[in-house]
Order: C-alpha cells, then sequence, then structure tokens
C-alpha cells in the first residue's frame, strides 16, 4: 500500500474530482490518494465521485481554507 | 447472453436522467460520462459567490441516484475550437449548440471504443432545443460524430430510424418512448412514473455561451485582443465580478463579494491588483495594458466602489503583478456620473 498526495488547490469542482479521477487510474487496489483543496465544492463533490466509483474517504480534514480529503482505492 | 454496455451523456438533468433509467430498466449495464468544457454552469461557479451551503454537482447527484460509476472528461482544451469555429454557427448568443451535441456524442464514441461499450444514449427529444434538438438536426449529429445508428435517443427513439440497439434486440423500441416538442410534461410524467421527485432544472441553463451577459463579456475580450482565442482563466474571470472597461487597452475586475474577493486573489500574481487601504472594499484585477494616467483612472473608479465613497481622498494600493512592488495612490473617489454606462461591459 503506497500513500499519494495531489494537490488541487485553487482548482474549481469539477477539476477536483477530475484531477482525483485520472491520478486514482494509475493506483493499486488498497492504495491511499490524498487530495488537498480549496473548493468547498470538493467536500461535496469527491466523496460523491467516491461513492459511485466504489473507493472509500477514510479522512476529511478542513484547515482554514483548506481541505484534505483522503480516499482509499477500491479494488473491485 | 452477452450483457450489452451503454454510455449515457449525463448532463445533470432530467432528460438525460430519464433516458438513463429507461434504458437501465432494460437490463443493459449503463455508466455516465459528462464532459467538462469550462463553460459548463454546473459545477464551479457556485464555489466562487458565497452561499450559505455549496452547491451539489448534479451530474455526480444524477448518477449516484441512478447508480451507475461516471467519468467526466476534461475537453477544455479540444473544445476552444468548438467555441471559435462553429462548423453551424451560432445560436442566439456565441452558443454552438449544434457542434457542441456532436462534439460530445463524438467524444463518447471514441470512450465507448476505447472501453468496449456498445452503444451512446443522450437525453435528446426531437423539437425541445431550438438549434441542437431538432428533426432535422438529430442525424446531422449521429453522422458527424461517427456514432451513426450506435447513438440511441430513448426519449423520442419511436419517432426516429430504428438504431443498432433496438435492431438487435438489445432494448426493445417499444419500451421507448415517442416524446416531441417543447413541452416539458412527458417528461414531468415519466418522472413522476419513475417516483423521481427530485431533479435539477428541467432543460437549458447548462451553459454559459447561452447567457447574454457572459457572452457580451467574451465577444469584447476576443474584440480587445483582436482573435478569438482564451484560456481557461480568462474564460473563469468571465465569470466573476463586475467587468469595467474605461479604455479600450485595459478593463477592472470588480469583485462583488467576499467569495469573489477571495477568488480574485488567487490572480494577483497574474495581474496588478488594486485595493483599498483604509476603507473596507473590493478586490480589483486589471486586464490590459496601462500607464500612469490609467492607472490613477482605474485607483478613482475603485475608490468609488470602497466605503470611502464619500471622502475627498482614498488610499488605493497598487500591486504591481510583475514586480510585487505595492504603491499607494490617494485619489478622490469618482463620482457615479462619471463612471459612463458605456463601461460596463
Amino acid at each position: 500500500m503506497n500513500i499519494y498526495q495531489l494537490d488541487a488547490r485553487r482548482l474549481l469542482c469539477p477539476m477536483p474530482v477530475i484531477r482525483t479521477q485520472n491520478f486514482i487510474k494509475k493506483l493499486e487496489a488498497g492504495d491511499q490518494l490524498e487530495v488537498t483543496c480549496t473548493d468547498p465544492g470538493a467536500l461535496i463533490d469527491v466523496p460523491t465521485w467516491c461513492r459511485i466509483n466504489g473507493h472509500k474517504v477514510i479522512g476529511t480534514i478542513t484547515e482554514e481554507d483548506e481541505i484534505r480529503i483522503t480516499i482509499e482505492v477500491d479494488g473491485s | 447472453m452477452t450483457k450489452r454496455k451503454a454510455v449515457a451523456l449525463i448532463s445533470g438533468g432530467l432528460d438525460s436522467m430519464l433516458a438513463t433509467r429507461a434504458i437501465l430498466d432494460q437490463g443493459i449495464h449503463v455508466e455516465g460520462i459528462n464532459f467538462f468544457t469550462g463553460f459548463c454552469v454546473e459545477g464551479h461557479t457556485h464555489a466562487i459567490r458565497k452561499h450559505d451551503k455549496p452547491k451539489r454537482n448534479n451530474a455526480l447527484w444524477t448518477a449516484e441516484q441512478l447508480g451507475i460509476k461516471l467519468h467526466i472528461i476534461d475537453v477544455i482544451e479540444e473544445y476552444k475550437d468548438i467555441v471559435i469555429n462553429p462548423r453551424h454557427g451560432y445560436g442566439a448568443h456565441i452558443n454552438p449548440c449544434l457542434d457542441c451535441k456532436g462534439f460530445m456524442v463524438k467524444k463518447a464514441r471514441e470512450w465507448i471504443e476505447e472501453n468496449d461499450f456498445d452503444f451512446i444514449i443522450t437525453g435528446e427529444v426531437i423539437g425541445q432545443r431550438p438549434m441542437s434538438q431538432r428533426k432535422q438536426t438529430m442525424p446531422i449529429i449521429a453522422a458527424e460524430s461517427g456514432a451513426h445508428d450506435r447513438l440511441l435517443r430513448p426519449l423520442c427513439a419511436q419517432n426516429l430510424p430504428v438504431t443498432l440497439p433496438e435492431r438487435e434486440g438489445w432494448v426493445d423500441r417499444e419500451k421507448l418512448f415517442d416524446f416531441s416538442g417543447r413541452s416539458r410534461k412527458p417528461q414531468m410524467a415519466l418522472a413522476k412514473q419513475y417516483e423521481i421527485s427530485d431533479y435539477a432544472q428541467p432543460a437549458g441553463g447548462c451553459c454559459f455561451l447561452t447567457d447574454a451577459a457572459y457572452s457580451t463579456k467574451l465577444q469584447d475580450l476576443w474584440r480587445q485582443r483582436g482573435d478569438k482565442t482564451y484560456e481557461l482563466d480568462d474564460i473563469m474571470l468571465l465569470k466573476v465580478g463586475r467587468h469595467l472597461r474605461p479604455q479600450p487597452h485595459y478593463k477592472l475586475i470588480i469583485g462583488r463579494e467576499d467569495g469573489e474577493n477571495r477568488f480574485l486573489e488567487g490572480y494577483r500574481r497574474q495581474f496588478t491588483a488594486l485595493r483599498a487601504s483604509k476603507h473596507n472594499g473590493p478586490l480589483v484585477l486589471l486586464d490590459g495594458s496601462f500607464n500612469n494616467e490609467d492607472l490613477q483612472q482605474a485607483a478613482r473608479i475603485v475608490a468609488r466602489y470602497t466605503q470611502g465613497r464619500d471622502e475627498e481622498s482614498v488610499d488605493i494600493d497598487v500591486t504591481h503583478h510583475i514586480n510585487g512592488v505595492v504603491e499607494t495612490l490617494s485619489v478622490k473617489p469618482m463620482s457615479s456620473d462619471d463612471i459612463q454606462q458605456q463601461w460596463h461591459i
């Protein structure tokens, strides 16, 4: 299991979702991706995208204007 | 028997939701596809202005309601040619709707070929839209996209020639629909039948290029540049703030509230920025070229939009993006009468 980071700051939705989607395509099941965003819409959109595609959000942290969403990549 | 697979163009509106549901109900495996052109109303603009709570992305929400995967594809670069050189021209504003639909179906056709899917579905209805959804345009989209009879429009299929999935028996044509015209009643009734009560706007309004005010700003940008080009930052900034062009060679982009000011902050490295140092007021970006006289004029306009508008003098900090140098200009706020109506883009 590897942990990766994606900087999606200053991007407005749906770009953080698109970047997350494209990054996860390259990862293995069980890998984790930590996405950092500044668009508050990402708090809804990224977890929704994860749910419909079977990935798991394992943590969300909001600090000042930054949001960090940690995703575990689905294996199925 | 092989389970057939379709990709549905999901806009986030009701029609694509109904079309997808109709095909899911026939036992077809459906996944959604959504294209981000940069002009989509759906998505990012809600993040700019302050709201009580962030708005959902309706394409994602629709996919979740339908229980299907959604692939969001960035087509910003490729889409430029559609906006700049539409083969079929523009609609009422600078909306290249027919070229746009053909482009999206073409991208979907490429996607199904790459991903081994069988056909494409859309929520199009004959007569629903004046430019892109007419009886005459339906075959144009099918042909120019290269999708031909792999393109199925479930909501009006019975008014159109038989397509591959119908001919092969993958879907039952009798269970598809014969909607036509601008009325939304058939869609509303079908939504009720499917027990769908929550959905986004019934039709239209998904693209900034159909918006008169936005189109005017984009045309102004092209006119001042002398050519029809744009980058993503250009089209994002056209969605934000009040745009005033007091001189042909520069314009001001004035934040209208905290959310927009915060968004404009992100562009300080690319644009010279003005903001009152001792009064509450907006962040303003200058786009174009300007000399000291222009800067004085711009500062006076900015002062007009601050809480010091009735004072004799207001200090405006000008941060030059090239070298980061900040200079303070003390200016008399421009009177509202001196801010000419034609400056507003």
